[in-house]
């Protein structure tokens, strides 16, 4: 069967026929789109790196069909912030050096965005690991990119109240 | 993964009569079937995508008092939903404690309920497992079995539901609210979840065809608010399934407990509620020693399957000490880390 569907991709609308339903998001978005940005990790929902948001929050690309995200508004890492300028969560992964090989980064970028926009994230540290438990990092990367996500988080709410 | 037709129906009448092929599956948010059918597990011809059915993704309260909360509300909506959690709070921790924030917003009311079992070797097609294929035999008998059943299960099938949050709807007396081409019929939670007996092939209640349209707790179920805590042992802190979970609701009046509702988790192959050990604990005094009686006669019925005897003991304490957590009160505001151990010992739960 052939389906269209149209998908906003960090901004731009895209019509796409679909001649094969199987394909998810994550290889639409990498294979379709050429946005490698997004990883494949595990490809069955446990680590995190393929986090892309949808319609604002967070999901797993690779355990949702492109089908069925049909007329949703998708942001993947290259599109968080625009073009030449870095998101608030990026910069402060830069700062805290929250990475080392990389791989995992832009789904825990992803994750973190989504996790201030809930705005669960609270200021405590645990709230933010535990906010963050669905991105592996396999290099243990992980007091930096907690340390960033608080840094961003703070930074967000002290934005938002002035 | 096998190539399908795909259907998103917009009636419930559609929906039905897409679901009348014995080869097609409801899809909510696909984070457990498309799972299997990467595996190869699952390989329906036709998949009919349930998320643009009118009215589904409402949580609201009925005349009677019951609260129905339709299938396709999400995970974590219903976690968040200031009401909902208020009302029933274990419920909220056990929706919190399970999965990671990705999956939760993307998994519904209804896929919650039909998960599949993680079992290895249900995972594994080229294993013999009587659940997937009848009549394989079993693998997980004589394999690696710690995860597995002590409480319900046959030699067919040594199974367990990995759901958390079906285990405080079974405590409470939730029931699920079914469609099908005969009409709506209403099931209790608690035996929504087959036993396997001599057909672990058939998970739950669910005929062919049918689908869960809501899910339905009972106006009396909110009076445990104030004492109700759900507890998940596993093996590391966050974003994985139970060892063994409990679910602890008390009504407690001077000091008595008036009334209990109790049910276990990653026991058996349905959350497991325990309706001797509620009746054995209403007029007892809320005390430790009540509670370690009451836990005692949950699982004086298990047995194991195979290399997970640890989990009698496990569970039998787990819900001596989530009772013991319910009494002292429903924290006012919900953990840093859901259904943690780690989250009252003052001590950093996370390296
Ligand atoms: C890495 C990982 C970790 C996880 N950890 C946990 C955990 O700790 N605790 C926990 O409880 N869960 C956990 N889960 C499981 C998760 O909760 C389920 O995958 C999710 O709830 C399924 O919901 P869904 O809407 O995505 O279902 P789907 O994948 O869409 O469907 C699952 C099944 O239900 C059927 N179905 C869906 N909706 C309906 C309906 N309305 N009526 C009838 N049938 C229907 C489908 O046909 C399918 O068989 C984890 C999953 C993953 C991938
Ligand atoms: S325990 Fe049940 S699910 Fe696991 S292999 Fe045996 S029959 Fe299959
Ligand atoms: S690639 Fe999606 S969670 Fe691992
Ligand atoms: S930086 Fe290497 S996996 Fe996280």
């Amino acid at each position: 069967m052939t389906l269209s569907i149209t998908l906003t991709v960090n901004g731009t609308p895209h019509h796409l026929a679909l001649d094969d339903m199987r394909v998810t998001l994550l290889d639409l978005l990498r294979d379709r789109l050429g946005l490698t940005g997004t990883k494949k990790g595990c490809d069955r929902g446990q680590c995190g790196a393929c986090t892309v948001l949808v319609d604002g929050r967070r999901l797993n690309a690779c355990l949702s069909l492109a089908v069925q995200q049909d007329g949703a508004d998708i942001v993947t890492i290259e599109g968080l912030a625009p073009e030449g300028s870095l998101h608030p969560v990026q910069e402060a992964f830069l700062e805290h050096d929250a990475f080392q090989c990389g791989y995992c980064t832009p789904g825990q970028i992803m994750s973190a965005a989504g996790l201030i926009a809930e705005g669960a994230d609270g200021t405590d540290m645990e709230r933010i690991r535990e906010g963050m438990s669905g991105n592996i990092c396999r290099c243990g990367a992980y007091r930096g990119i907690a340390e960033a996500v608080a840094e961003a988080a703070r930074k967000a709410r002290t934005e938002a109240d002035a | 993964m096998k190539s399908f037709e795909y259907l998103r129906p917009e009636t419930l009448d559609e929906a039905l009569a897409a679901l009348s092929d014995p080869d097609a599956a409801s899809l909510g948010g696909g984070t457990n079937l498309l799972d299997l059918m990467k595996l190869g597990v699952a390989g329906p011809e036709r998949i009919v995508d349930l998320a643009r059915l009118p009215g589904l993704d409402r949580i609201e309260t009925l005349p009677d008092g019951m609260t129905r909360v339709g299938a396709l509300v999400r995970n974590s909506d219903l976690a968040a939903d200031p009401g909902f959690a208020a009302a029933f709070p274990m419920v909220a921790e056990a929706l919190l404690s399970g999965a990671s924030a990705q999956l939760r917003n993307a998994a519904t009311v209804g896929g919650n309920l039909m998960q599949a079992t993680r079992c290895a070797y249900f995972q594994d097609p080229f294993a013999a497992c009587n659940r997937r294929a009848a009549g394989s035999g079993c693998d997980a008998l004589g394999g690696a079995n710690r995860g597995h059943a002590v409480l319900g299960w046959s030699p067919a099938c040594i199974a367990v539901h990995p759901s958390d949050f079906c285990v405080p709807l079974a405590a409470l007396g939730a029931e699920a609210e079914i469609a099908g081409p005969s009409g709506t019929r209403l099931v209790p939670l608690a035996e929504f979840h087959l036993l396997p007996g001599e057909e672990p092939h058939r998970a739950t209640a669910l005929e062919p065809g049918e689908i869960v349209l809501a899910l339905r707790l009972p106006a009396a179920a909110a009076g445990f608010a104030g004492n109700a805590r759900y507890l998940k042992l596993r093996e590391r802190t966050s974003y994985a399934f139970a060892v063994v979970s409990a679910a602890a609701a008390l009504r407690i009046e001077d000091g008595t407990v008036a009334a209990a509702r109790l049910a276990l988790g990653g026991v058996a192959a349905r959350p497991w509620r325990c309706s001797e050990a509620e009746e054995a604990l209403a007029g007892k005094p809320a005390t430790a020693e009540s509670f370690a009686a009451a836990a005692s006669i949950a699982l004086s019925n298990a047995a194991p399957s195979g290399a997970n005897g640890y989990k009698i003991v496990l569970a039998e304490r787990l819900l001596a000490r989530t009772m013991a957590a319910a009494a002292a009160g429903t924290p006012a505001e919900m953990p840093a880390l859901p259904g943690s151990l780690m989250d009252d010992t003052g001590e950093a739960a996370h390296a």
